[in-house]
């Protein structure tokens, strides 16, 4: 056990300032060691505690690293390389700062042992990721950006204000798992948690802003938000009943919506939600079964749908379109990128030998094992509509069905690469296992591969597939866009504007109306009489009392002749009268 | 190779094709579900054979018959400038 740990996020985050001062090769080959590095410091870390400060008081704690911290680190640094080299062609360096904060502070909350370091390395992870968004300077994603990060600011307030309650009641800032007493720390940390999650229906953030994103930058949001959520979920809330049936509606909910949508990545985007579903669910069962089920269920989300965000950005990229109205026949010039999407399509979609299939049925089995049988048929159903999208509708509008015209040529060979190391990590997963769970928090005792799992799982997506080509004409996709809940601050907003302008700008204009025409003449009024009564009865009141006092003490003066003699008079007279009061009195 | 395999799959020549080589896989993975040991069934449909291949196609229709119903029925479908 080595005593040093050089955390990961430092790297990243200091790293980051160099970037812009770096060019060409030196800059590219820059952008992928840190990844790298980083990488193998996790590979060689060591459980424990490091990083341990006294922060008025108490213990700040950077780096809590347990078996559950250390499979998320592998995961987001692995991501962080593929992101990178996907994302190597571009010229902004902007971009590629945002990236490195957006990782650094990911694995900064991977790593907090503490509510206070986890909550700042969540608030930098927001900002970070919205400027992924803003790059892509368009009005439309401008304003998406600026929705993201006030919807993030919103979801941090909450977490902050369950922060400070927990410590009021606990005494304690320890990042661990949270006591089921259903109090307001409770529910405010994980309204906080769940809302960087996508769980409906705070989730409508992610499907707004993501396909907003620049083509690199979607490629790491949908990597590291709602998977750090995952991670925080798993460490503080498992076995939280609500969050089971939370998760099984997230996994149906982005299904149903992607059967309505239209532009690619919010597809993909609705996916996400419909994905983490599964893992939210896994966390709110809370068996050692489930749990690792939601962990490897990250570990390979992550690569598989940074792979399909992949596949899309490729076609956006050359074709610079997204509609999948206005996509289709790519297959003859884009072979390649067809292929490595279909890889990913097939794990998302858990075919045996794809990645999905060894993690997901984790939860869907530990579901049954955990006497649910309801939960786990839906979640087979949800998993039946993956399929149906990202499997089948996405690429059968994009490559192949009406020919668009458009012979856009592969993508550049930095991001066919890209797409090709987290291809073979797809498969790589699905055909050995082992090695994933054998990084996984809790004890493995699931065999993926038993005959019967096999052949039902192949009977439910095959048989979707029959689905898909009978109804094909049902779901050709239309040029509309889909109301979520984001309807409500959207149009909410406006809603609250004409509030604004009119009843209320209405009521204002009454009130001043009123003001203009009764209120202030009475009040001139009464300025007017005070005025009179000032001048003329106060003035004239004050004005005659100085007029007695100056004649009286015209009065007085005389009196003072400063000639001795006259003074002496007066004593004089003053003892006789004194002396006649007195001898009359007695 | 790749772009071979592609080609063939996209081009509408070979529809008739595509479809009998998907009909076959269906066959063979309904009729797999028969010969495999069932030791690990939790419930009662895990031991019925061909209960995946039902399940996933009835959950199929079922998804794009209750979305599309939520989407034009529901109005949750809007015009692209709805929040312009």
């Amino acid at each position: 056990m080595t005593d040093a740990f050089f955390h990961p996020s430092i790297l990243f985050i200091a790293g980051a300032f160099l970037i812009p001062l770096l060019w060409g090769k030196v800059q590219k080959a820059y952008l992928l060691i840190i990844p790298a590095i980083a990488f193998l410091i996790c590979i060689g870390a060591s459980q424990g505690t490091y990083g341990v400060y006294n922060f008025l008081g108490h213990e700040i704690i950077f780096a809590k690293i347990d078996k559950l911290s250390l499979v998320f680190s592998y995961v987001f640094t692995i991501m962080a390389f593929i992101g990178m080299m996907y994302g190597l062609h571009v010229k902004d360096a902007g971009q590629h700062m945002a990236a490195y904060f957006y990782i650094g502070s990911a694995l900064g909350v991977t790593f907090a042992g503490d509510y206070f370091t986890l909550f700042v390395f969540w608030e930098i992870m927001a900002f970070a990721s919205a400027y992924l968004v803003f790059a892509q300077r368009d009005d439309a994603a401008v304003k998406a950006g600026f929705r993201y990060i006030l919807v993030h600011i919103a979801g941090g307030v909450f977490l902050l204000g369950g922060i400070i309650l927990h410590y009021a009641e606990t005494g304690s800032i320890i990042f661990g798992p949270i006591e089921q007493n259903g109090s307001a720390a409770f529910y405010l940390i994980m309204i906080g948690f769940i809302m960087n999650a996508a769980v409906p229906p705070l989730h409508a953030w992610l499907a707004d802003a993501y396909p907003e994103a620049t083509v690199t930058g979607a490629v790491f949001m949908a990597a590291f938000t709602t998977k750090t959520a995952v991670y925080v979920l798993v460490r503080a809330f498992p076995g939280t009943e609500i969050l089971v049936w939370l998760g099984v509606i997230m996994a149906l909910y982005g299904v149903v919506y992607a059967v309505l949508e239209n532009d690619c990545r919010r597809l993909l985007a609705y996916h996400i939600v419909s994905q983490v579903g599964y893992m939210v669910a896994g966390v709110g069962m809370g068996t050692y079964m489930t749990l690792n089920g939601s962990v490897s269920h990250a570990f390979a989300h992550i690569l598989y749908k940074a792979l399909l965000f992949m596949g899309a950005g490729a076609v956006i990229y050359m074709t610079g379109r997204r509609k999948l109205t206005e996509l289709g026949g790519l297959y003859r010039t884009m072979p390649v990128t067809l292929t490595l999407y279909m890889i990913g399509g097939f794990a998302i979609s858990a075919f045996p030998l794809f990645s999905g299939f060894v993690s997901k049925s984790m939860v869907v089995a530990g579901a049954a094992a955990d006497h649910r049988p309801v939960v786990a048929l839906l979640l087979t159903m949800a998993s039946a509509g993956t399929f149906l999208h990202t499997g089948l509708k996405l690429p059968y509008y994009m490559f192949f069905g009406k020919d668009s015209g458009l012979r856009p040529k592969e993508p550049p060979m930095n991001m066919l690469i890209a797409m090709g190391i987290a291809a073979f990590l797809c498969i790589a997963i699905g055909v050995v296992p082992g090695q994933l769970y054998n990084i996984l928090p809790y004890p493995v005792h699931f065999e993926p591969y038993t005959g019967d799992h096999v052949t039902s799982a192949l009977g439910i997506l095959m048989f979707t597939a029959l689905g898909f080509f009978l109804l094909l004409k049902k779901l050709d996709p239309e040029p509309t866009i889909s109301a979520d809940t984001d309807w409500f601050y959207r149009k909410g907003s406006l809603i609250f504007m004409w509030f604004a302008r009119k009843p209320v700008g209405a009521w204002e204009g009454f009130i001043t109306e009123i003001a203009n025409t009764a209120v202030m003449p009475f009040i001139y009024a009464v300025a007017r009489l005070g005025f009179w009564i000032d001048r003329n009865i106060v003035d004239k009141a004050v004005n005659g009392v100085a007029g007695i006092i100056m004649s009286l003490s015209a009065g007085v003066r005389r009196v003072q002749t400063g000639l001795l003699q006259h003074y002496a008079i007066g004593m004089v007279l003053g003892i006789m009268v004194i002396i006649f009061i007195f001898s009359v009195i007695k | 190779m790749l772009e071979k395999i592609v080609n063939f799959i996209g081009d509408e020549k070979n529809a008739k094709t595509n479809k009998i080589i998907l009909y076959v896989i269906l066959v063979v993975v309904f009729a797999a579900d028969f010969f495999v040991p069932r030791e690990h069934a939790h419930y009662i449909w895990d031991k019925i054979p061909g209960w995946g291949a039902v399940y996933g196609f009835v959950s199929c229709v079922l998804i794009i018959v209750v979305s599309k119903f939520f989407g034009h029925q529901g109005k949750l479908m809007k015009k692209e400038d709805y929040y312009d």
